[in-house]
């Protein structure tokens, strides 16, 4: 489709609906971009102004939110947009030769839209389907378990035009891959039942169990989820009509990371009840939960889901038949930005803005969304949460270490016999999970990924523990035959790739160990890309805005400490080289002029002459 | 109840409630390099230079509350040497050539780099391809120069209403975006007696036909260093003789 | 105490490159100084010298970026002979001006240069194999080899290049600061 194929008219009855729709709610921008995009397959520039007009919001502005996000497109993309899953982990399992295979079986290049503006094929960063790889989206449907003879015919498919729903179901299927059950995975949880222990408690009980469980944030940080409600508790609304929010964090970008998924798809009752009772609790009414652009898939169930409830009186107003208390729960699609996980970030996406993280103090238990008190939590922690409400504090606090209380769902992949999710009480050994799932030749564990930290095997006696080695939940394993520099490479361009830009030190220091790792595996490396690769570490840990610039060179960092080899070996010299091909840069000009004699080379073909080079 | 201070490099620093770390060092007429704040507006903490110790941890000073008794470390040579290299990455992130440039020895950059001593660029140039906008009959931009400080975004939003400028794209690839769905500045209703024609640290909003009217030697930071100026126009109190 | 243990007189080269000679234009700016550099140091290869290829040397002055593959050869040359290898100039710096053809592609430029651009008639890209071939991009000289030193200023003035070098036969670590140091 091309601009010109826009008529005025319709370009304005189309989006009028949509922002109609969205109550013309400015901070609804984002959600409005990705319904209009729905629509018109991509964002023409006059889409973006009617939009600025209807929601009385500056054009750069819509222009500058809808230029961040990955899946917003403000070219033409095609009908159909195939986007390989570019995780190390669907790396190993082929996903480059797949992606190669599906570009050749469709005559185009790779980022390029077809001539004929039906197809492209791309890469994105990991969809969170490691157990189930290699991964892509097509107009964002996750398709797993790809090979050879999948990809021949999704070309075909293409190329013949069926449409999305006429494709085989089972390409579509995605599976939970539970392989270890413990408190939370083992039991049934039927709708309300947690919400209705909170609320017999009372909300001040109800804190007083969640102190006494001790529950840490799941998303890797680690904070004390009961410091957190209770200063959201305390904390003052501002404004006459001010409220708190609660809002859970399901932009589970991680790679690696894939439990939050297995959680929305099969245990979204006890997410939902988790919310409601955090907002009981705290005394906030609104709820919201921000789903990952990848997990779209989901948003129809988990809508019904929360129809279900509002019938069945567990959302809505007197919940569960109790007078003033009420609750509602709002939906949010990100739209393939990582680094929107950072809770200010999220809350920023959840305001229609670009997701970039805020400066704190103020922290969002005083100052969240929309200004007010809020709760960002990880979805895995409201399950708990919810636990803790049914089965109580004492015992929640009974499971796993006296640091980390209860159990933790690792999401397991890699060079294993069984990956999936594996749900451990906080203590247990790397060493016996990685027996559980079967990695028998394992070199090397990158935990909670590539944010987290690369284990190599001296250290597998280690505990899963935030006092230990402390995870949001993934464990990538790479066996002995594995290359952990591309390992460590694949992690640099991701950073790069997800780095939202606003602070210099992540900016640029994510480009420029991406160079230098590029430059390495090019083989132009020497000892002085390795030095610099530690100074642009400690500059991006020490001056970053966020989490994100601070632990962009930790697989770098850590790989070079453990598996220095990987990186020695590629060395081509013992002093500098150019990052670039001398006799490759000389290449147009003897193009132009029409010489090959030994003069118009560098290196071999000179060499091959007597001429020095 | 005695006042508020922080201890800057050693030094007794009065502050007042609600002032940053920055807000205390400027009134008390000490340099902390930045290029992204600016005392008329929100602080924002995105280019890093005013990155400091305090109690120990690197922070922002530009939207670091002061506490009572904290301890800063502001002019130190770790500090000074991951400022340089912040410098380093902001010239090779875009084209930076100043012997061309109608900004040189104005430009804030340039004369952080002086204060600094950045030598050279250290990394390889990024040479990225930023064509210039010459549409408006009065106003240049040069995105070559830009260093995304969002100076000039929030100088339209907050001072002019216009809201001319804004960011878009994101990481490597952001850049500096214009109000109009053209994207020129001409199409947009920006005027040069706009507050966020004046704001530009580096050379990116030029006006016309003005350039290199003051000769080498006589230009803002030909004269002074960047900091000596900080340091001597540092707002008097009421009595203290100048 | 002598600048270097053991040692008489330094031995520098210079050369130009990708510049404009303005770095070298400079150095004689240092005036009746020359003397005193000459009492301290011997000059290898330089446009000074008129000696063509570059011997073993303590210090090595490059002026300009690396715009083709003579430069290259140059640059080289000077990095396997010199102790010290010092940018001198925007040029060596950071690719300067000739640089700013980088977003241009050579094949076009060469194109318009001797093809199409107005006036031109017959006219043909040149292709003797004595002429050194352009590279696609211009580069600063540290990107091609290890730099020790590098003297910023388009060009640095004959004060900068003094107290530079001075410093360096001193046994100082070479500080240039205001107003010394500048880019234009």
């Amino acid at each position: 489709m091309t601009d010109e194929s826009f008529d005025a008219g319709r370009l304005d009855d189309t989006l009028q609906a949509i922002v109609d729709g969205h109550a013309r709610q400015p901070g609804q921008l984002l959600q409005i971009l990705l319904a209009a995009q729905d629509s018109l397959g991509y964002l023409p520039a006059a889409a973006l102004t009617a939009i600025a007009r209807a929601l009385d919001l500056p054009r750069a502005q819509v222009e500058g939110v809808a230029g961040f996000y990955s899946f917003l497109h403000l070219a033409p993309v095609g009908r159909y947009r195939v986007l390989f899953s570019d995780n190390i982990t669907d790396r190993m399992l082929g996903s480059g030769e797949l992606l190669d295979r599906l570009c050749n079986k469709l005559w185009i290049e790779r980022g390029k839209l077809s001539e004929d503006a039906l197809v492209s094929v791309d890469t994105t960063s990991c969809t969170g389907l490691c157990d189930q790889g290699p991964a892509l989206l097509v107009n964002g449907r996750p398709l797993s378990r790809l090979s050879a003879e999948r990809v021949d015919r999704i070309a075909e498919l293409i190329r013949g035009q069926l449409p999305l729903a006429d494709w085989p179901s089972e390409y579509f299927r995605i599976d939970d891959n539970i392989r270890r059950r413990d408190a939370v995975l083992a039991g049934e949880w039927p709708a309300g039942q947690a919400l209705r222990a909170a609320l017999g408690r009372g909300a001040e009980a109800m804190l007083g169990e969640m102190k006494l469980a001790n529950l840490r944030g799941r998303g890797g940080a680690g904070f004390t989820t009961a410091i957190k409600w209770e200063s959201a508790r305390r904390a003052p609304c501002h404004g006459e009509n001010g409220v708190r929010y609660v809002v859970a964090n399901a932009d589970e970008g991680e790679p690696g990371t894939f439990k939050d998924r297995v959680l929305l798809s099969s245990y979204a009752d006890l997410l939902f009840d988790g919310m409601t009772l955090a907002g009981f609790t705290i005394g906030a009414s609104q709820g919201l939960l921000y789903l990952r652009g990848e997990y779209a898939y989901l948003l129809p169930a988990l809508r019904d889901n929360l129809a279900r409830r509002r019938r069945d009186g567990l959302l809505g107003p007197a919940l569960c038949g109790q007078a003033g208390v009420d609750f509602e729960i709002d939906i949010h699609l990100g739209a393939g930005a990582y680094v929107c996980g950072e809770e200010t970030a999220l809350l920023e996406s959840l305001e229609g803005k670009r997701g970039i993280p805020r400066s704190r103090p103020p922290f969002p238990v005083t100052v969240g969304y929309r200004g007010q008190p809020t709760v960002v939590n990880n979805v895995e922690t409201l399950c708990k949460a919810a636990l803790v409400a049914l089965k109580g504090g004492a015992w929640f606090a009974g499971l796993g270490t006296k640091q980390s209380t209860g159990t933790k769902l690792l999401s397991i992949s890699g060079d294993v016999e069984t990956p999936g999710i594996y749900e451990y009480p906080f203590g247990v050994s790397v060493k016996q999970v990685l027996y559980d799932c079967g990695a028998g030749n394992a070199q090397a564990v990158q935990v909670s990924g590539p944010s987290g930290i690369c284990l190599a095997t001296h250290e597998f006696s280690r505990c899963i523990a935030f006092e230990d080695v402390p995870t949001a939940g993934a464990l990538m394993v790479f066996g002995a035959h594995r290359d952990m520099f591309e390992v460590a490479r694949n992690f640099a361009h991701f950073f790069k790739h997800e780095s939202c830009g606003f602070c210099t030190p992540c900016r640029v220091g994510t480009s420029l160990v991406v160079n230098c790792m590029d430059k390495i595996a090019n083989g132009h490396g020497s000892q002085y890309e390795i030095n610099e690769i530690f100074k642009i570490h400690r500059l991006l840990h020490a001056a970053s805005h966020c989490g994100l610039g601070q632990a962009a060179c930790n697989p770098l960092f850590d790989t070079l400490q453990k598996f220095r080899p990987a990186y020695e070996r590629r060395l081509r010299s013992l002093d500098f080289e150019p990052a670039f091909d001398l006799d490759q840069a000389l290449a147009a000009a003897r193009q132009m002029t029409g010489r090959d004699d030994a003069d118009a080379h560098f290196g071999l073909a000179a060499r091959a002459s007597g001429v020095d080079s | 109840m005695s006042p508020l201070s922080i201890l800057l490099d050693g030094l007794p620093v009065p502050f007042e409630d609600h002032q940053t770390i920055m807000d205390a060092a400027l009134a008390a007429g000490i340099y902390i390099p930045h290029l992204c704040h600016h005392p008329e507006f929100e602080p924002q903490g995105s280019c890093k230079l005013c990155t400091v110790k305090a109690n120990g941890r690197y922070v922002s000073a530009c939207t670091m509350p002061a506490r009572d008794g904290m301890e800063v470390e502001n002019n130190s040579p770790d500090l000074n040497d991951k400022r340089r290299t912040l410098l380093q990455m902001l010239f090779v992130e875009g084209n930076h050539f100043c012997p061309s440039c109608e900004q040189s020895g104005n430009c804030m950059l340039q004369a952080l780099a002086y204060e600094l001593e950045m030598l050279s660029p250290h990394f390889d140039q990024f040479y990225p391809n930023r064509p210039l906008d010459a549409s408006h009959a009065e106003v240049l931009l040069d995105f070559n120069r830009c260093i995304l400080c969002e100076l000039c975004v929030r100088a339209s939003r907050d001072v002019d209403g216009k809201s001319v400028f804004a960011l878009s794209g994101r990481g490597i690839g952001k850049h500096l975006i214009v109000n109009a769905e053209s994207g020129r500045l001409a199409d947009s209703n920006f005027a040069l007696s706009d507050k966020a024609a004046q704001v530009c640290p580096v050379g990116v909003i030029i006006e016309k036909r003005r350039g290199f009217a003051v000769p080498i030697g006589e230009r803002r930071y030909d004269v002074e260093p960047i900091s000596v100026q900080a340091e001597r126009l540092r707002p008097r109190r009421a009595g203290e003789e100048c | 105490m002598d600048a270097l243990p053991g040692r008489g007189k330094l031995r520098i080269a210079t050369a130009t490159l990708a510049g404009c000679f303005g770095c070298h234009m400079s150095l004689l700016d240092i005036d009746e100084r020359l003397f005193e550099l000459l009492e301290r140091v011997d000059f290898d290869r330089s446009p000074l010298t008129d000696i063509k290829r570059c011997g073993p040397c303590d210090i090595g002055l490059i002026e300009g970026g690396i715009c083709n593959a003579e430069n290259v050869h140059v640059l080289r040359e000077f990095r396997r002979n010199c102790k010290l290898l010092i940018a001198v100039g925007a040029c060596a710096v950071n690719g300067g001006l000739p640089a700013q053809r980088n977003h241009l592609d050579l094949g076009l430029c060469l194109q318009e240069v001797y093809l199409t651009a107005p006036g031109v008639v017959g006219g043909q890209i040149p292709n003797d194999p004595e002429l050194p071939l352009p590279l696609d991009k211009v580069h600063p000289i540290h990107e091609i080899v290890r730099v020790d030193y590098f003297i910023p200023g388009c060009p640095p003035s004959g004060e900068a290049l003094w107290k530079f070098l001075s410093d360096l036969l001193d046994g100082r670590t070479p500080r240039l600061g205001h107003p010394l140091l500048h880019f234009d």
